[in-house]
């Protein structure tokens, strides 16, 4: 049997949680900044969303056409901000749609006439970086990756956290002695220096950093589940489980998780923000994703190599910051709304 | 008549809160004269201890105090500034509280809290500490506490709970209140400690030529010590009278049907073949104390050393000690539960010796409630799926509606309607959850139910009923129970044989009848002698 999804507790926290004017606020413009930068193709491409060519309906962002399906000489794939082809799709009743932002974040405008980076202009929202990329384009995109790292590493770290927590728990004695002396020694591991000497020994990819990352961010929460498991352990309802006959598994999924998941909660925006944060440090440093993708750290670093070029560093400050902020908003309200002691 | 010590008109309090207003006391009127003891009792949730709290102004912030007019020695309080407030507070009227073990601040030693409660007008010029110290030992040896002068640097985990509450007493002595309000002082004491503090207070009380407002639910208490009696309901006051008046001839309905509530029956009779169903010989539980950095064991907690019984089909067996006398232990070995050693036969099986799935099977048939009805439920499941939980784990109906009629023929019989099956158990009362916790046990038709202090968190008249509950469950199954309390009361009402638990053995045993009326052992006598109000109190 599963546990009813709108118990009435959840939805006397949902109610406190919705009190709170500025954490609702935050949650819904943070669904709607990530739900923007999900269709981040949409958006921000340097590939039209439709053609029409010829009397035929073309859809470049699904499906990639040769330059001579459009009357050009290559058979590679055509480039849509070529003057040659954009002639083409456009005369003799043949049109084009751009989305809002004619760039992806890695397209390179070769006909700036500013030497890069480029101020703000028509052409460039927020002009350009210094490999004359569109910046809006690259805040998008990065916004995007931060979150969708910072989600999978919290959900990873979640998982692992609760099920070291749970066993420690659950199980006290020897081997929660043992764990939590083998806990002491991963921790106080230099993770920063192993991030340092893999970076320099494999190719840098978002892979392996979710993979390292997740070899550290675990021990936070399972400290927390522990604490929970042991304290629910010794309640008399889950003396009353085990005089029923229940097994150690029905206790630990029936009974003992769902009241040790609070803390978990009440810590998973905290734990994404300073995601986003450590990410776009490791960027900034250089230790993170591979060149070229777009990365809120790397803009900042972009902007510390070019202090003239403010375009670059003041939006990406503020993307950041905001993103920041948001998350912080959310994780208050939601510890407001899961405190045990408003529960009556 | 003098001035009263204390009058209230009319006081009414309210909670805002999320769930919007809640009139926890209705205006309610009192006076108390000087050096009277008056009582207010009522059960819980009837807003009694909010009243008090009031007087003081010690409420949470969403409260709102209205009040026609307090009057203490005839000046009006209700308006008082913070600083005249604070030197109400102590000087004239102090307060004792239920949980000596919270009321005191864990990191300091008792002097420094009793130095605290002298502090604004002794300490200041010319006190030594000498001085101070010299004062608190007064104040401590005047509540009969033994080495006052050691215990000044004691913490309060050092003391048992009856220490702490004289050592609390002390702090709300210290200078000499006018009004004493003591909330439910005695409740969180074993009934040994209950009465010794009982006669310190009344000692006291005559000494100092104080008043009393005693809050309590303990109906025979208030008979022993009170002048007056209060009773409140639903944030008002139902019936007031003298104290002998009130107990020959209660007007009021409710108060009629609290003096009811006094456990007063017979077990039901005993079934006429009765067999053995479980046989414990020789049942030690030790617990082994750890110290030092390699956790070496240096000794061991002997919470059961060496207890035997038998327990008949269809019967009931009190056990009857104080605190930590390792009744519950015993409990929780018969379910093994914990790490017990010694024989164990149920129904012709050595539950000892039994491999593990034999022993989730026989689980069936020995069920357990817990005496917290507030922790015994899993809080996330509802009342439906915690029902069912033990006919899944047994298998005992293989269709999903089997179960559900099953669940709900339990649910029934314990007296609960069907339409709670969707709810959680937050949104019961104390006495509904023990009965779903009953219900819980109940559906899988053991033969054996040890209930651990099942009404030991309830209210007197919640208690009354489920006590009938069980008697009626007892009979209709051929139930045998091993029923566990310290309230010599509920296990008269429900034994037929008892067994008196004093640090892990059994010191003394028989008929419950006989045992009542000629015990033996120096402890059973004194366990009997605390609880006097026993069998001064009228049927109903």
């Amino acid at each position: 049997m599963s546990i009813r999804f709108f118990s009435p507790i959840l939805r006397r926290r949902w109610r406190r949680f919705a009190e709170h004017r500025r954490g609702l606020l935050s949650l819904w413009l943070f669904s709607l900044l990530l739900g923007l930068s999900m269709g981040a193709e949409l958006v921000a491409n340097d590939k039209p969303l439709l053609i029409h060519y010829q009397g035929a309906f073309y859809f470049p962002l699904v499906q990639s056409y040769p330059e001579t399906t459009f009357g050009g000489e290559f058979n590679t794939e055509a480039d849509y901000k070529d003057p040659y082809i954009l002639e083409k799709l456009q005369k003799e009743g043949n049109w084009l749609i751009f989305p809002p932002i004619p760039y992806s974040f890695n397209s390179i405008d070769n006909q700036l006439t500013h030497p890069a980076p480029a101020p703000p202009a028509g052409r460039h929202y927020l002009g350009t970086d210094d490999r004359a990329r569109d910046i809006l384009a690259r805040l998008i995109y990065g916004f995007r990756l931060s979150v969708l790292f910072a989600l999978t590493l919290t959900l990873i770290g979640v998982l692992m956290g609760i099920l070291a927590g749970a066993v420690q728990g659950y199980f006290g004695g020897r081997t929660d002695l043992i764990l939590q002396r083998l806990m002491e020694i991963w921790g106080s591991m230099p993770e920063l220096y192993l991030l340092i000497i893999f970076a320099s020994l494999f190719n840098p990819s978002i892979l392996l950093l979710i993979c390292l990352l997740s070899l550290f961010g675990w021990m936070g929460l399972a400290d927390y589940v522990r604490a929970e498991f042991l304290r629910a352990r010794s309640m008399a309802y889950v003396k009353a489980a085990r005089a029923l006959g229940a097994s150690d598994r029905a206790i630990i999924f029936r009974h003992l998780l769902p009241n040790a998941l609070t803390p978990v909660i009440t810590f998973l925006p905290f734990r994404i923000s300073g995601t986003v944060l450590a990410l776009t440090s490791l960027d900034f440093l250089g230790l993170g994703v591979p060149p070229s993708t777009p990365s809120l750290g790397e803009l900042l670093q972009q902007g510390k190599a070019n202090l003239e070029a403010w375009w670059i560093s003041l939006p990406t400050f503020i993307v950041l910051v905001s993103l920041l902020l948001l998350l912080n908003f959310i994780g208050e309200a939601l510890r407001d709304a899961m405190d045990p002691r408003k529960e009556s | 008549m003098a001035t009263p010590l204390l009058e209230i008109e009319q006081l009414r309090v309210d909670f805002h809160g999320e769930a919007g207003c809640i009139e926890a006391v209705r205006g309610i009127s009192l006076t108390i004269q000087p050096g009277e003891t008056v009582a207010l009792v009522g059960e819980s949730g009837s807003g009694k201890t909010v009243a008090a709290l009031s007087l003081l102004q010690l409420l949470p912030g969403n409260a709102h105090i209205r009040a026609q007019a307090i009057r203490l020695e005839g000046r009006d309080i209700t308006r008082l500034q913070p600083e005249a407030l604070r030197h109400l507070r102590g000087q004239q009227v102090a307060m004792v509280f239920q949980e000596p073990m919270t009321a005191m601040n864990p990191v300091y030693p008792i002097f420094r809290q009793l130095a605290e409660a002298f502090l604004p007008d002794e300490a200041g010029e010319g006190r030594s500490q000498q001085a101070l110290r010299r004062r608190a030992v007064e104040l401590l040896a005047m509540t009969g506490i033994s080495d006052p002068e050691q215990r000044l640097d004691s913490y309060p985990h050092q003391l048992s709970g009856g220490q702490r509450q004289r050592v609390m007493i002390a702090m709300a002595l210290a200078r000499r209140p006018r009004l004493l309000i003591a909330d439910e002082p005695t409740t969180a004491l074993d009934v040994t400690i209950q009465a010794q503090i009982l006669e310190l207070l009344a000692r006291l009380q005559k000494e100092l030529g104080m008043a009393m407002l005693l809050i309590t639910h303990d109906l025979p208490m208030v008979q022993k010590t009170a002048n007056r009696v209060y009773v409140m309901r639903h944030g008002e006051i139902c019936e007031t009278a003298a104290t002998t008046t009130l107990f020959q001839s209660p007007q009021h309905p409710y108060t009629r049907q609290l003096l009811a509530s006094l456990p007063s029956t017979l077990p039901p009779p005993r079934l006429e073949s009765a067999a053995p169903l479980l046989q414990v010989r020789g049942l030690h539980c030790h617990f082994p104390i750890k110290r030092g950095l390699l956790k070496r064991t240096v000794g061991h907690v002997k919470a059961v050393d060496g207890v035997d019984f038998v327990l008949n089909r269809g019967e009931t067996v009190g056990i009857v000690g104080e605190s930590g006398s390792g009744k519950s232990s015993l409990g929780e070995a018969v379910l093994r539960l914990n790490e017990g050693r010694g024989a164990l036969w149920f129904d012709g099986q050595d539950l000892q010796s039994i491999d593990r799935a034999t022993l989730r099977g026989m689980r069936r048939r020995i069920q357990v409630v817990f005496q917290d009805p507030f922790s015994s439920l899993s809080p996330r499941l509802t009342v439906g799926q915690i029902l069912a939980e033990g006919l899944e784990i047994h298998a005992v109906e293989a269709d999903a509606a089997a179960r559900q009629r099953r669940v709900e023929a339990i649910l029934t019989e314990v007296g609960l309607p069907l339409a709670h099956l969707e709810r959680y158990p937050h949104q019961f009362s104390g006495g509904q959850r023990q009965r779903i916790a009953i219900a819980r046990a109940m559906i899988l038709q053991p033969d054996l139910l040890v209930l651990d202090e099942p009404t030991s968190a309830l209210d007197l008249s919640v208690q009354a009923q489920i006590l009938t509950l069980l008697r009626t469950l007892q009979v209709r199954h051929k139930l045998a129970f091993i029923f566990i309390s310290h309230d010599l009361r509920v296990i008269r009402a429900m034994s037929h044989t008892v067994l008196v638990m004093w640090r892990g053995q059994i010191v003394e045993r028989g008929e419950t009848q006989a045992l009542f009326a000629h015990p033996r052992h120096p402890y059973t006598r004194q366990l009997l002698t605390a609880a006097i109000h026993l069998s001064t109190v009228p049927a109903g």
